[in-house]
């Protein structure tokens, strides 16, 4: 612990040479941790294999008969598993902190790098990484369902619908931003994890601010504070990004919404760093 | 603990080896494990006090202040029209017009309904407002017959035979009360007899296709009838909604209908012959289609002994959904909080097992107490019973002090009698602490505290997620609430659903696939099956 606190000053009178090799060496020693135990690359199958096969399900399961018109936003049907997968992600993020804590293994690490914020910033980066690629994979095969399935059920072009495919603007964009929607997530519940430590409370604060914030705005009927959460709730504005139709009605643009999540995530990672620089661990 | 425990240890033995001092003992040192950590019981109470706070933060918003016809803007209760309540003490609708005369004493109405005819707003094109186009048709509940009543004060007893819309002949009483006659096409081709005869409290009713051969449909007593009651003709149509079959409630689109029902062979014995009057009840007068037709308030029209009775409203249980006309609320809307809470309660549940492994203390346990089912079935005991403790004071201040909250908002509360609050409660909390045992068992099976957290949230939280926010399609929806451990959730629907009231499935409006205890015995039998898991899980594995 020592050894720690003293680094300190020396790391901020660092160069930044000294700091970028500070950071690979860090990003190299994560990287080990993560690939040599078998819980992460499960993890990050499970993201993708959930994803997929809760999109799968949803889009297999809805049909538009012919004499009815059908309100759907195709597209965001088709990555519904988003809404599973960020469950995942989050255990992913949580443990790849947490587990430190519950093993001791982070006295060794922080031992071995006496650097801090490389180490945070070595685990958001590989995490990031690892999470995007999951999830380009899992986005990839909930959309390339739609694109199969829908059409067979009455999501015809002939009837107006857009094609779920990477072709169309909207498609892609809810597409590459539900990516980074995971991404994001998997920075926020890092940064919660850094902050609370213990796997079973951090993961317990992740779910509450993945799923709480959906469930009270489908009780709460008050127009301003629907407003709020549709606004400013992580999940609520990020998830905006998978939509294609209905853009006017939406209380903030899927850009925007996604934006609202990356604040979350800066704000839980930077909660996080300053905790994890000021606290012995 | 007990050096008794240590110096006879017994092979793996499930609970059923009769050792009942034994688990005492086993039960007393996880009670110990579990108060002398504080984190846990900090936990808990944090869990009691979420489930209040946000309970009560939804009640005291679950509407914003209402405005009728641009006129200013108002709150609480001032939103609302008069509530009727039925003679059991439910919210009720009771809107018809009403073709009356005063029948004293014992007596016989009898009346052919030659023809039930109706039209409703024209939702083709979005939701169109009243007055706007009108076009033919019937909704399902649309209802046309004969009816006898206390007295012409809306929610007073009464017992009616009716023609509906597609629904066939019934015989309803007293709001809640729903007999169905023969099965019958549209009454336009099939002319319907219907008779209703008083004796005393019992009023008996009848159908007949001809006039000359009835069939006894019910009889039922109306408890404290009055001498002299009104009986008449009636028709009344509730609002049409368009809900889109495949897409849940996202799209319900209501508007305004009305029926209208041809009477003649009237015949009313018993009294003296009076003359009919006609009462709108309630306000529930023609819809207003054609202008005029609102304001001249004629309830029906005479032509020879050709009546015409044209209304719209209801005479039913006011229930949550398109149908009430009137923004609802239900008391469970106040025990959102529950899902907040249940989140800490699941992440202390899980801990209580898995940190035994994280520290190592797993074998102390199962060296002092060899039989592993006694030690999972302890902790279940323990946490269960925490958590049905932290669930059930969360519960009761969510409703005390929520309910007032939800009532003054310009929405009607959908009171329930007290010995369903009291399940509500009790069920909150119920389903609360079978969630914690879920939870301890998956800590058991997984030994990993977030991956058994994680599951024990999501599999009650995306249920409800995905079918209330229309995400799939509505029967998708119906079958995850069936299947999945929120099919438990139902214990808190204090509305029961009626036959006669067409209903939506929310569970964030109060309506679950299936019935409170069938619900909440699919979430019993997912914690049976994660309990069995985990024992077997325990006996394989090495601690």
């Amino acid at each position: 612990m020592s050894a720690a606190v003293q680094a300190q000053p020396a790391e901020t009178l660092a160069t930044a040479a000294a700091r970028r090799a500070s950071l690979r060496c860090a990003l190299h020693a994560e990287w080990t941790k993560l690939r040599t135990v078998s819980g992460p690359a499960w993890l990050l199958l499970g993201v993708v294999a959930l994803t997929i096969a809760v999109s799968a399900a949803t889009v297999g399961a809805t049909h538009c008969p012919q004499d009815l018109t059908c309100p759907v936003d195709t597209t965001k049907l088709s990555l519904t598993g988003v809404q599973l997968g960020q469950a995942v992600v989050a255990i992913l993020a949580v443990l790849t902190i947490s587990n430190e804590y519950g093993s001791g293994l982070i006295r060794t690490t922080l031992t071995a790098m006496p650097s801090r914020q490389s180490v945070l910033a070595a685990k958001a980066i590989l995490l990031a990484a690892l999470v995007l690629a999951a999830g380009a994979v899992a986005v990839f095969g909930s959309v390339l369902a739609g694109h199969l399935i829908l059409p067979g059920h009455g999501f015809t072009a002939a009837r107006g619908f857009q094609p779920v495919w990477l072709s169309y603007g909207p498609t892609l964009r809810a597409c590459c931003g539900s990516v980074l929607y995971l991404g994001l997530i998997a920075l926020m519940s890092l940064g919660v994890a850094a902050i609370v430590r213990d796997s079973a409370v951090s993961i317990g604060v992740v779910l509450a601010l993945l799923y709480l914030f959906p469930i009270i705005l489908g009780f709460v009927g008050n127009a301003h504070w629907q407003h709020r959460l549709e606004r400013w709730a992580p999940t609520i504005a990020g998830l905006n990004i998978q939509a294609t139709t209905g853009l006017h009605s939406l209380a903030i643009s899927p850009w925007g919404g996604l934006g609202v999540l990356g604040i979350w995530a800066a704000a839980a990672l930077a909660a996080g760093a300053l905790t994890f620089r000021l606290r012995d661990a | 603990m007990t050096t008794r425990e240590i110096s006879a240890p017994r092979p793996d033995a499930g609970l059923d080896d009769g050792h009942r001092g034994g688990f005492g003992a086993v039960l007393r040192a996880e009670w110990t494990k579990f108060r002398s950590v504080r984190g846990w019981v900090i936990g808990m109470i944090v869990a009691a006090l979420l489930t209040m706070l946000f309970g009560v933060f939804v009640a005291a918003n679950v509407s914003s202040a209402c405005q009728t016809n641009g006129g200013p803007l108002k709150t609480g209760k001032a939103c609302l029209p008069y509530i009727p309540h039925g003679p059991g003490g439910e919210v009720v609708t009771d809107s018809f017009s009403f073709a009356r005369q005063s029948l004293t004493g014992n007596g016989t109405i009898t009346a052919r309904v030659r023809a039930l005819t109706g039209e409703h707003a024209n939702l083709s094109s979005g939701l169109a407002p009243a007055g706007s186009g009108a076009v033919p048709g019937l909704t399902a509940w649309a209802k046309a017959g004969i009816i006898v009543k206390q007295s012409t004060r809306q929610g007073s007893s009464y017992a009616a035979m009716m023609v509906t819309g597609s629904n066939g002949v019934r015989m309803q009483y007293n709001y809640t009360g729903d007999i169905a006659g023969m099965p019958g096409g549209a009454p336009a081709e099939h002319p319907r007899w219907l008779r209703l005869t008083r004796s005393g409290d019992t009023i008996t009713g009848s159908e007949s296709a001809d006039g000359t051969h009835w069939t006894q449909v019910g009889e039922v007593k109306l408890t404290g009838l009055p001498l002299t009651v009104q009986a008449g003709m009636f028709a009344t149509s509730p609002n049409y909604t368009v809900t889109q079959n495949s897409f849940g409630g996202s799209s319900n689109n209501v508007g305004p209908a009305q029926a209208t029902g041809v009477f003649d062979h009237v015949s009313l014995t018993g009294s003296s012959p009076g003359t009919w009057t006609g009462t709108t009840i309630g306000g529930g007068g023609p819809a207003g289609f054609q202008p005029g037709s609102a304001a001249s308030s004629a309830a029906f029209s005479r032509n020879g002994g050709t009546f015409t009775v044209t209304g719209s409203g209801d005479i039913a249980p006011l229930t949550p959904g398109p149908d009430a006309g009137l923004p609802t609320v239900t008391i469970e809307q106040s025990l959102a909080g529950a899902f907040v809470g249940l989140i800490a309660i699941v992440v202390v549940a899980a801990m209580f097992f898995t940190k035994e492994y994280r520290r190592g203390l797993i074998r102390t346990t199962l060296a002092a107490t060899p039989r592993r089912g006694a030690v999972l079935a302890a902790k279940a005991v323990v946490i269960g019973a925490v958590a049905f403790a932290a669930g059930l004071a969360g519960a009761v201040v969510s409703i005390t002090v929520g309910v007032p909250k939800e009532e003054n908002q310009g929405q009607v509360l959908l009171t329930a009698p007290a010995l369903t609050e009291v399940r509500v409660i009790i069920g909150t909390a119920a389903m609360l602490a079978l969630m914690a045992v879920v939870a301890v068992a998956l800590g058991a099976i997984l030994r990993r505290s977030a991956a058994a957290i994680t599951i024990a949230v999501v599999v009650v939280v995306m249920p409800v997620l995905i079918s209330g926010l229309n995400i799939v399609p509505a029967g998708v929806g119906d079958w995850l609430l069936r299947l999945t451990p929120a099919a438990g959730l139902a214990i808190e629907q204090s509305i029961p659903r009626y036959s006669q009231v067409t209903t939506v499935v929310s569970p964030l409006r109060g309506y679950y696939p299936l019935s409170p205890y069938a619900g909440f015995a699919v979430l019993c039998l997912w914690t049976v099956a994660a309990l069995a898991l985990a024992l077997i899980t325990l006996r394989r594995r090495d601690a």
